[in-house]
């Protein structure tokens, strides 16, 4: 950082080399707070007169994402758990695995085989499948578990960066970060666009990464609508095509698909030396994971008439189970302390 | 193709145009005579991840513009352009040349956009540069990196390590060129030669021809990849040379940078703020003549003069947050006799420098930001600004020696940027671009993001000329 600091050819691209310059001495909840504040765009590694094989081996991104990844474990929430960033990819995998075989299983175990290989139509068909208590009670509690998690995590960074609990409250600062998350201002590169796969810029990842952002928004707004529609308006699921949770649902989920997809496709194709090597099981569990999760749905909602619908059913909702149980501790939580970072960015420079 | 240094290009073909060097000019020129319609090699001696020359460094150029734009804040016109540069250059420049340049420079960053070139907006902190000079984003190197890509899409076939060795002229006409490439020297012809390689300051046994082994204590700031192998080439050929052999822009950079490529970071501010001493612990120049970004570059040929090419710049507490932040932290100490232990010179003789030095500070009103009264009185050599004495412990110590940029000794060139022989006649198809011929335009001094300017300008010119030839051999064929 001293030699950016020296140099600050960089300034024009991201939020990161301007805190950089505000500060003469990093410390270590500087140094956090600028890897969380960094969106792995490359661009810096690529202009840089000292990345390697200069001597100085300076590699921005790759240093910004080690550090990045060693505030994880220290900030997530409950401290016990902070293991899970060991190998996550191969956790969240097997997690993921594991839900869905549960879920098979004791859907093969309580209904039986006649229920699962059925075809199921008609209102309330799903919980024919898997009932309404084994469905709602589970997802519910997991949700308040998640979501407490989650906000511990939040809460544990915003001190780790040097973060004042006061300053949570500054509403134009929140309003600034959520306009950043919303533009993902910080892939532009100053106007440009990230440097992947190679030195050239591009916007692709910023458009796969808003698929994916998007996408998993409509989604969450289409099982909102499921939830309204059941509760409030005693309409049981499979919904009709052309109905608000099943019309968000199809976008979201092939805005997932697409998006996902084309993340994975560029951590192929892309350039590894400015990447974070211990970052990469994390990143594709999650990306692949969450293309599964879209696929299952949408396969879920062509073959619904069919007997394959149980087996999807099942299959689907141990994707998104494994998905909520590993929520505070996959890369999903990325988007939520770059938020913080942002929070503070905001501040800092108004 | 080449991305890895690797090319499928059939040599056995013959180009339209080669252009030696991979810098900016070279660039300018191979993507100017490609877009012309002529099949272009282009050599570049460094590998690719080194690739661009010293414009991998560079971080802005200075154009000619009548308004403010998205990437400069005001208008920059001909007539203060021309002063600029004639205050620098003393007058020292091909008139003719030099106006030349500043006209063709008219909107320039239009073209650079137009060829993958991303500036910065005009913000905060440029250097007090953001009306005169255009900052490219991410600097030179993402600047080369775009120009690559850009000549690569437009079908310039580019080869890295690439050095051409010798290259072959009858009757003052290029004929070929001969490089080598992993170790197999291989010819290739073509109609024109555009020659972009930059100067020979990273040739050191060449610098020692003129500054003798006091050169072995000098740190090349830039590339190592400028060994002037085509200046020698081409003046041990009859072409007709331009700029002092002698000189070079030297600034005093930090002692501890590596001896090629360091580029900016090795830069320090500190110098007016302290006292400088050589390695006998005594003051040898005004430290405070004139503010830093003005008096940097004389300061290369000030260290270059001291025992072993070494000095000293020394500040205390009271000045460490006044000037950018280096990369090598300064050496520090809680006394003078600790700082000259520490820097290992003589304590008695530096605490004798220091107390000389003090008696005769102070006086007058400090400023940084403005050439202060702050003077010291009765004192060989004098400090006329910012004369604050050494006082405040703990002590910061920075070892200078000299860092050169560049050096001045080029090809003489005419306005369509062909080569001058020595009988004063242009040949038809050796042209010049860059670093090499910039001795024509500064033959002294420099003005920041200039050499981009004139790499740019005669780049173009270059690639356009040596069409315009090609063109009408094949009409005379």
């Amino acid at each position: 950082m001293t030699i950016c600091n020296a140099c600050r050819y960089c300034e024009g691209f991201c939020a990161v080399f301007p805190a950089m310059e505000l500060r003469r001495i990093f410390s270590e909840q500087d140094l956090k707070y600028m890897a969380n504040l960094c969106h792995n765009c490359r661009d810096c590694y690529y202009a840089c007169q000292y990345a390697p094989p200069h001597e100085f081996m300076l590699n921005v991104p790759r240093v910004l994402g080690q550090l990045r990844q060693e505030t994880y474990p220290e900030v997530s929430w409950p401290k016990a758990m902070n293991g899970l960033f060991q190998n996550n990819g191969r956790l969240v995998s097997l997690v993921t695995a594991l839900s869905i075989t549960m879920v098979l299983l004791l859907t093969l175990l309580f209904r039986g085989h006649d229920v699962l290989f059925a075809a199921h139509t008609g209102p309330g068909a799903f919980y024919r499948v898997i009932p309404y208590a084994a469905m709602v009670l589970p997802f519910s509690v997991l949700a308040v578990l998640v979501l407490v998690c989650l906000w511990k995590g939040f809460a544990n960074l915003w001190q780790t960066i040097g973060g004042k609990p006061e300053e949570l409250t500054n509403r134009s600062a929140h309003l600034q970060a959520i306009w950043d998350v919303l533009r993902l201002k910080y892939l532009d590169g100053g106007g440009h666009g990230c440097n992947y796969p190679d030195d050239r810029f591009s916007m692709v990842r910023r458009y796969f990464h808003h698929a994916v952002f998007y996408g998993f928004m409509l989604c969450l707004a289409s099982t909102t609508a499921a939830f309204f529609y059941d509760h409030l308006l005693d309409r049981l699921a499979p919904y009709p095509f052309w109905s608000w949770p099943v019309v968000l649902g199809t976008l979201g989920g092939i805005s997932l698909l697409v998006g996902t997809g084309g993340m994975f496709w560029l951590s192929r194709q892309m350039d590894r030396e400015p990447a974070t090597r211990e970052t990469l099981g994390m990143d594709t569990a999650f990306t692949v994971l969450l293309f599964l999760t879209s696929l299952t749905g949408l396969l879920l909602l062509c073959l619904r008439n069919t007997p394959l619908m149980g087996t999807l059913l099942a299959v689907h909702a141990g994707c998104v189970l494994g998905f909520f149980i590993t929520m505070p501790y996959s890369k999903f939580i990325h988007g939520i302390y770059r938020y913080a970072a942002l929070v503070k960015n905001a501040i800092e420079q108004a | 193709m080449n991305r890895d240094g690797q090319s499928a290009i059939v040599l056995s073909k013959r180009f339209d145009v080669i252009v030696v060097g991979g810098g900016n000019a070279a660039l300018c020129a191979a993507m100017t005579a490609r877009e012309a319609g002529a099949s272009v090699l282009l050599l570049e001696s460094a590998p690719f991840a080194f690739r661009g020359g010293n414009s991998r460094h560079t971080r802005n150029l200075r154009y000619l513009h009548k308004s403010a734009n998205s990437h400069l804040t005001g208008p920059y016109l001909e007539d203060e352009f021309w002063d600029d540069l004639m205050h620098v250059t003393k007058g020292k420049s091909d008139k003719y040349l030099a106006r030349l340049t500043i006209r063709e420079s008219n909107n320039l960053g239009a073209w650079m956009i137009g060829h993958g070139c991303k500036f910065q907006p005009s913000m905060r902190g440029t250097l007090h540069l953001s009306r005169t000079n255009a900052f490219f984003l991410g600097g030179g190197k993402a600047l080369m990196n775009s120009y690559y890509a850009t000549a690569e899409r437009l079908g310039v076939a580019i080869l890295y390590e690439a050095e051409v060795i010798d290259i072959t002229i009858r009757d003052g006409r290029f004929a070929s060129a001969s490089f080598e490439l992993q170790g197999i020297r291989q010819t290739v012809e073509a109609r024109a030669v555009i020659i972009a390689s930059g100067g020979f300051q990273a040739n050191i046994s060449w610098l020692k021809e003129c500054w003798g082994d006091a050169a072995d204590n000098f740190i090349i700031r830039g590339t190592p990849y400028d060994k002037g192998r085509m200046l020698r080439v081409l003046l041990d050929r009859g072409a007709k040379p331009v700029g002092d052999p002698r000189q070079c822009h030297a600034v005093a950079i930090d002692a501890r940078a590596p001896k090629f490529d360091g580029g900016i970071v090795t830069r320090l501010d500190c110098v007016s703020f302290g006292i400088v001493v050589n390695n006998r612990a005594e003051r040898f120049y005004d430290e405070g003549e004139d503010f830093w970004p003005r008096r940097y570059a004389i300061w290369g040929r000030l260290v270059a003069r001291q025992p072993d090419q070494i000095a000293y710049s020394i500040i205390d507490a009271k000045s460490v947050d006044l000037f950018m932040p280096s990369v090598f932290p300064p050496i520090k100490a809680d006394s003078i006799t600790d700082m000259a232990h520490k820097l290992e010179l003589d304590p008695t003789a530096l605490e004798a420098t220091v107390r000389t030095f003090n008696s005769a500070a102070g006086h007058g009103n400090f400023d940084a930001g403005k050439l202060d009264d702050c003077a010291t009185k009765g004192l060989t050599p004098p400090k006329t600004h910012w004369a604050r004495p050494l006082d405040t412990p703990p002590f910061y110590g920075y070892p200078l020696r000299p860092g050169i940029t560049f050096t001045y000794l080029g090809l003489t060139v005419n306005e369509r940027a062909q080569v001058i022989m020595q009988d004063d006649n242009p040949s038809p198809n050796i042209f010049a671009a860059g670093e090499i011929m910039a001795g024509n335009i500064l033959g002294q001094g420099y003005i920041a993001g200039f050499g981009m300017t004139i790499g740019t300008v005669f780049g173009r010119i270059a690639g356009k000329e040596a069409v315009r030839h090609v063109i009408e051999t094949y009409k005379r064929s």
